[in-house]
């Protein structure tokens, strides 16, 4: 298919692509620079989205961001800012400052919440926050709110049994509601093989009654198209839809983990070439949606942003010792 | 005024707290069209709107899952757990997320939701419908829980549980159902959670308890004011958090002390008031706190004579006053 067409096939236009390719730009500068705060000491805990900012944003760029609600996973950088969370916001988070929205400073790092925007929180028990979204969809259809629900996790959360439970009780209600199972084929070092016998996590869909749908996580325009038909089915009272996608995992597990334990520079290397800001940039450039000067003014931009908001949180004041009592029961 | 029976005072504060609030809404297994097994929910089906009343897919995490995350969207879910001792599949969306949630985010959101489940030996339901689950709970801040002993309470308590923003565990003993039965005020009223109640004055010793064991105490208390001696009742009714005030007055005035639950002994609530009144209460004691608690054996077997002789009962806190007395 002629590239031009193929933005034109999946509704957007090259605002949106280019907005697209500017998350996904942010959300690396976040995630490269986060990493480089744990190396040195500065931040304590860093769960790097490498290699899956596309499936993140490309996603969540088809939600409405303002009355949809997303229950996010610890990778879901991406979708935070797309949802509305500013790079200054997140690292205040990643400082764990008192002005943190998601937490002021009471979880680690990307365990995010943030009421206002409309992101349901999660904690660290991976597989809870699914069922968890189903019922934030049963809120929406009992209250007659016009709202979709998307809850992220990834392919090994998808072993434990709340993946099960929150999936049943959707499609018995149709509820409005899509999950999002980034398949990276990693749990830590644990490969998907030994999760379950069938890798495809979507297949499974079928045994809750409703469609499962498997994309390509590197390509940003496949995603968004795949979710902006779970989003309409699920907003038109056709019900849930799984939606995966096939991404990969550049950077080890997170800051406390090194991948080399138990996966070859090769396969790190093979993969790299899935990394999917080189991909949607070739496509941008070589469409005309781009140049080579505007990319390196963008990277720039963003890299002086994520900047900025370092400095700013670095001397961000932590929430006074005391208040540690405080805030374990609601008045 | 009018007498009620325990399930009937549940249902009407079920019925009362819907009709007045759209946000809240039912979920559990059979509580639809067959009212639950125990029947609490029965008749409610018919009289509400289409989803007011859920019977979930056999799937306890899922279900308290669900309701958090209606919580967390404006609603006030009340989950019914079939049997207090089919909690544990929920045991971690209730401890690592709707407990912690408000914690967690620093105040931003709120899980007002309400489990009640039926717990309690007695009714030959073997090792696993018939457990006491409070002591699990109650360790666990962020979280309220509840154990009434008599109609009254239990409508005014599951009404302030309704409307709590905090997730409330709210547990009902099985056999009080349908033979415990009281007065109960007319019109819509609430009994604050966290406050104990004196249910019998007495001079020389305090028996402390929570849920059906109550009525165990103040069957002890009469036969023992037969013999002289008189005991005073303190009804918990909320075992976190424990009403210490209540707590400690009581030992002031009698300096006597005899906890009683039907969970087991070890690490059971009657640990945590024990220690509250060896630290604040010391000195009013005259004797060594006394308990009376299921033995440490995994819950009650199902033969009457092996359920039997490990259900705590009156006599076993009339044997336990009469020492006290003695000491
Ligand atoms: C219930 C639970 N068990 C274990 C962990 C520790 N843990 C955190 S993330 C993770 C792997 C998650 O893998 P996956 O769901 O595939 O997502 P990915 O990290 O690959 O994006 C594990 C084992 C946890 N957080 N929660």
């Amino acid at each position: 298919m002629p590239i031009n067409s193929r933005l034109n096939e999946s509704g957007l236009d090259q605002k949106d692509a280019q907005s697209i390719y500017r998350y996904m730009l942010l959300a690396r500068s976040i995630s490269e620079k986060s990493w480089l705060l744990t190396r040195q000491g500065r931040v304590l805990f860093s769960m790097p989205c490498d290699g899956q900012e596309a499936a993140d944003v490309a996603s969540a760029y088809a939600l409405d961001t303002v009355t949809d609600f997303i229950v996010p996973y610890a990778r879901s950088l991406g979708a935070m800012l797309v949802k509305g969370m500013t790079t200054q916001e997140v690292m205040l988070n990643m400082f764990g400052k008192a002005a943190d929205p998601n937490s002021g400073g009471r979880q680690m790092p990307m365990h995010w919440g943030h009421k206002q925007l409309g992101i349901i929180s999660m904690g660290s028990s991976v597989g809870t926050t699914i069922p968890r979204a189903s019922g934030v969809a049963l809120a929406s259809k009992l209250r007659g709110q016009n709202a979709v629900t998307m809850v992220y996790f990834g392919e090994g959360s998808a072993s434990e049994g709340d993946f099960h439970e929150g999936l049943g009780f959707a499609g018995v209600h149709r509820l409005p509601v899509v999950f999002f199972c980034n398949n990276n084929g990693w749990a830590t070092s644990v490969p998907v093989s030994l999760q379950n016998a069938e890798p495809q996590v979507a297949k499974r869909a079928q045994g809750y009654g409703f469609p499962g749908v498997t994309v390509d996580g590197s390509d940003p325009l496949a995603i968004y198209q795949a979710v902006k038909a779970a989003v309409h089915r699920a907003r038109s009272g056709g019900g849930p839809t799984l939606v995966e996608a096939n991404t990969i995992r550049m950077m080890p597990h997170s800051s406390s983990d090194d991948h080399l334990r138990y996966r070859t520079q090769e396969d790190l290397e093979n993969e790299r070439k899935l990394d999917p800001i080189p991909l949607f940039r070739d496509f941008l450039i070589t469409t005309g949606i781009l140049d080579e000067t505007s990319d390196q003014e963008l990277q720039e931009f963003v890299d002086l942003e994520v900047e900025e908001a370092i400095e700013l949180a670095d001397a961000a004041p932590s929430a006074a010792a005391e208040t540690a009592f405080n805030g374990v029961y609601a008045p | 005024m009018s007498e009620k029976r325990f399930i009937d005072a549940i249902r009407d504060g079920l019925r009362e707290e819907m009709a007045a609030d759209a946000a809240v809404f039912l979920i559990g297994q059979d509580i639809g069209v067959n009212g639950g097994v125990f029947r609490v929910t029965d008749g409610l089906l018919e009289k509400f709107e289409a989803g007011r009343i859920i019977d979930s897919p056999l799937a306890e995490s899922g279900m308290v899952g669900v309701a958090i995350g209606a919580a967390m969207n404006g609603m006030r879910p009340v989950v019914e757990i079939q049997f207090a001792d089919f909690i544990f599949p929920a045991f971690n969306q209730v401890v690592s997320e709707a407990a912690r949630m408000y914690y967690r985010t620093n105040g931003d959101f709120t899980v007002p939701m309400v489990i009640r489940a039926p717990y309690g030996g007695g009714a030959r339901g073997g090792l696993y419908h018939s457990q006491s689950v409070e002591a699990y709970f109650a360790h666990v801040p962020g979280l309220k829980v509840v154990v009434p002993s008599n109609p009254h309470d239990a409508k005014g308590l599951l009404k302030s549980a309704i409307r709590d923003d905090n997730p409330v565990l709210f547990f009902e003993h099985k056999l009080a159902y349908n033979t415990v039965r009281g007065e109960i005020s007319d019109g819509d009223y609430t009994v604050p959670i966290g406050e104990a109640v004196v249910s019998r004055e007495g001079q020389h010793i305090s028996l402390i308890s929570y849920g059906l064991s109550v009525h165990h105490c103040l069957e002890a208390a009469e036969t023992l004011s037969a013999e002289g001696i008189s005991c005073e009742v303190v009804d918990l009714r909320t075992v976190r958090p424990l009403d210490t005030v209540t707590i400690l007055e009581s030992v002031k005035k009698t300096g006597r002390v005899c906890i009683v639950h039907e969970d087991n002994l070890t690490g059971g609530v009657g640990a945590e008031v024990a220690a509250i009144i060896a630290k604040d209460g010391f000195e009013f004691l005259d004797a060594p706190v006394q308990r009376v608690a299921a033995p440490d054996v995994p819950s009650f077997p199902y033969n009457p004579g092996l359920e039997d002789v490990l259900l705590p009962g009156p006599t076993d806190i009339v044997r336990a006053a009469k020492e006290l007395a003695a000491y």
